[in-house]
């Protein structure tokens, strides 16, 4: 059995995103998923929501969020597949579809945040 | 209190039938007995042709690991009174094949264990006079680790080598890490080659049910996961100091 | 016992069961485990959501109240409260896993699990705080 190098970074970015969501992602979700679309909230204007996307600060947190978000959900979804419906033979494509999806949402992500904004 | 219970025994006779079946044994229900005391009544006055393995009867050797009413459980620390009126359902432990009625195949266990070289490590003998010294401090790191008596009910309830039957299991790690954080062992980079691989402790994704079927208090878990960092942090060293000292 | 039984000699025959497909739904701990691991598909589609909010920010005040109205539409209202719930679950399974694999250490003594764990949630409490305050002001 030789020592695996893929394995622990895949952790790595698997623990990393699990914190990051743990820790931003239920505030977010409260304020834009339900607090102000039901009106519990005012929304914020646009001139403000904008000025604090661009903000550099703002645009790497979120960057990371949404990167290693996306990877704690490919080594977590794959697990799920290979373990909890016993695909192991398809493991390949299994794992080339989840981290396939994961790098193309990371470059959205990059693209959105760091270019378009 | 009823006086009688009723234990459902799985019976596997492979020279008779290729699969296993249920048995019914009715028998007395006294509020000191155990699983085992139950079983070793049907052994010496009921049938004597069931089979199961038992030892010390007081929790410590280990042997008679056994699946109750679907929980991996002690046999001998696993009380008749808990589980009245019953039926009580008595299985092999899960995850491993099975020899005979309530005996399972154990050696893929011994192998894993023995692979993580589960003893001190050192290059060398220190001139000491006596023995080695260790705070209480230092005896407290691995301690818990070192309470686990190789009972299986980790491996039992562990789904994960249910399903994949190269992975190492909780025990193994936990008994890793018993020497990994033991001052006087120098042999943790040994053990990382075998511990950091695809069916080490990668394989596991924190299911937890080790724990809490360990009936010494190991938290295998917990030393898996502990360990988890320190495998990263070796890895990414060698990787980018590849001539750093080993 | 009269009748014949078929005897062969005792040579070992392994008896080894098939795991079930549904192996995860046997026991409540392993369907809560499997739970936990689908939370991340909710952490996925959080991350696809706030991507929407980005785009729609960056186009313009009028793509941004369009998104504003497309998140109060009742099945995203409805599937975002249950992405609410499972991040949440996220969290505080990750909560009570994560201090595990810390072993912090404090002038030489080790800082109780417990303690970490209310580090955990202060921080949440703080960062979500942040977060709100960044927003709404």
């Amino acid at each position: 059995m030789a020592k695996t190098v893929v394995e622990p970074i895949r952790w790595l970015l698997f623990s990393a995103g699990g914190m990051l969501a743990a820790l931003l992602i239920p505030g977010l979700l409260v304020l834009f998923g339900v607090a102000i679309p039901l009106g519990w909230l005012d929304a914020p204007d646009h001139g403000h929501v904008l000025a604090v996307l661009r903000n550099p600060i703002t645009r790497l947190v979120l960057l990371a969020l949404c990167v290693l978000g996306l990877f704690h959900w490919a080594q977590r979804f794959r697990y799920t597949l290979i373990d909890g419906l016993q695909l192991k033979r398809h493991s390949d494509i299994i794992n080339f579809l989840c981290y396939g999806l994961a790098i193309a949402g990371s470059l959205v992500a990059a693209d959105l945040l760091l270019r378009t904004l | 209190m009823a006086d009688r219970i009723t234990l459902q025994v799985t019976r596997y006779l492979p020279e008779e039938s290729a699969r296993p079946t249920s048995q019914d044994y009715e028998i007395p229900l006294r509020k000191d007995w155990s699983i085992l005391d139950g079983l070793n009544h049907i052994k010496d006055h009921v049938d004597g042709t069931l089979s199961y393995r038992w030892s010390c009867r007081m929790g410590i050797c280990g042997s008679c690991g056994m699946t109750v009413n679907g929980e991996p459980k002690l046999a001998c620390a696993t009380f008749l009174a808990d589980y009245a009126p019953g039926p009580v359902r008595i299985e092999p432990l899960n995850n491993f094949p099975v020899v005979r009625d309530l005996v399972v195949e154990i050696g893929d266990f011994l192998e894993k264990l023995s692979a993580v070289k589960p003893w001190i490590i050192r290059e060398d003998e220190e001139p000491v006079e006596g023995e080695y010294l260790q705070t209480p401090t230092e005896l407290a790191e691995y301690k818990q680790f070192s309470m686990c008596i190789n009972c299986m009910l980790c491996y039992s309830a562990c789904p994960v080598y249910g399903l994949e039957p190269g992975f190492i299991g909780p025990a193994a790690i936990a008994l890793a890490q018993r020497y990994n954080l033991d001052s006087r062992d120098r042999g943790s980079h040994e053990r990382l080659d075998v511990l950091s691989t695809d069916e080490g402790i990668w394989d596991c994704t924190f299911v937890g049910e080790c724990t809490r079927a360990c009936p010494k208090h190991v938290d295998p878990a917990g030393a898996i996961q502990r360990y988890k960092p320190t495998a990263v942090a070796e890895t990414l060293k060698a990787f980018l100091l590849p001539r750093g000292k080993r | 016992m009269s009748e014949q039984v078929e005897h062969v000699d005792f040579y070992a025959r392994w008896y080894k069961p098939r795991i079930s497909r549904l192996w995860w739904l046997r026991r409540r701990s392993y369907l809560v485990f499997v739970l936990r691991e689908l939370s991340s598909v909710f952490v996925a589609w959080f991350v696809v959501f706030l991507l929407l909010l980005v785009r729609a920010v960056s186009q313009g005040d009028r793509e941004y109240q369009r998104f504003l109205d497309l998140s109060a539409n009742p099945w995203m209202l409805a599937l975002n409260v249950i992405t609410l719930f499972f991040v949440v679950f996220h969290t505080v399974t990750w909560f009570d896993a994560a201090p595990r694999a810390m072993v912090v250490r404090l002038r030489g003594r080790r800082v109780p699990a417990r303690i970490v764990l209310l580090l955990h949630y202060a921080a949440w409490v703080l960062l979500t705080g942040i977060t709100a305050w960044i927003i709404l002001d």
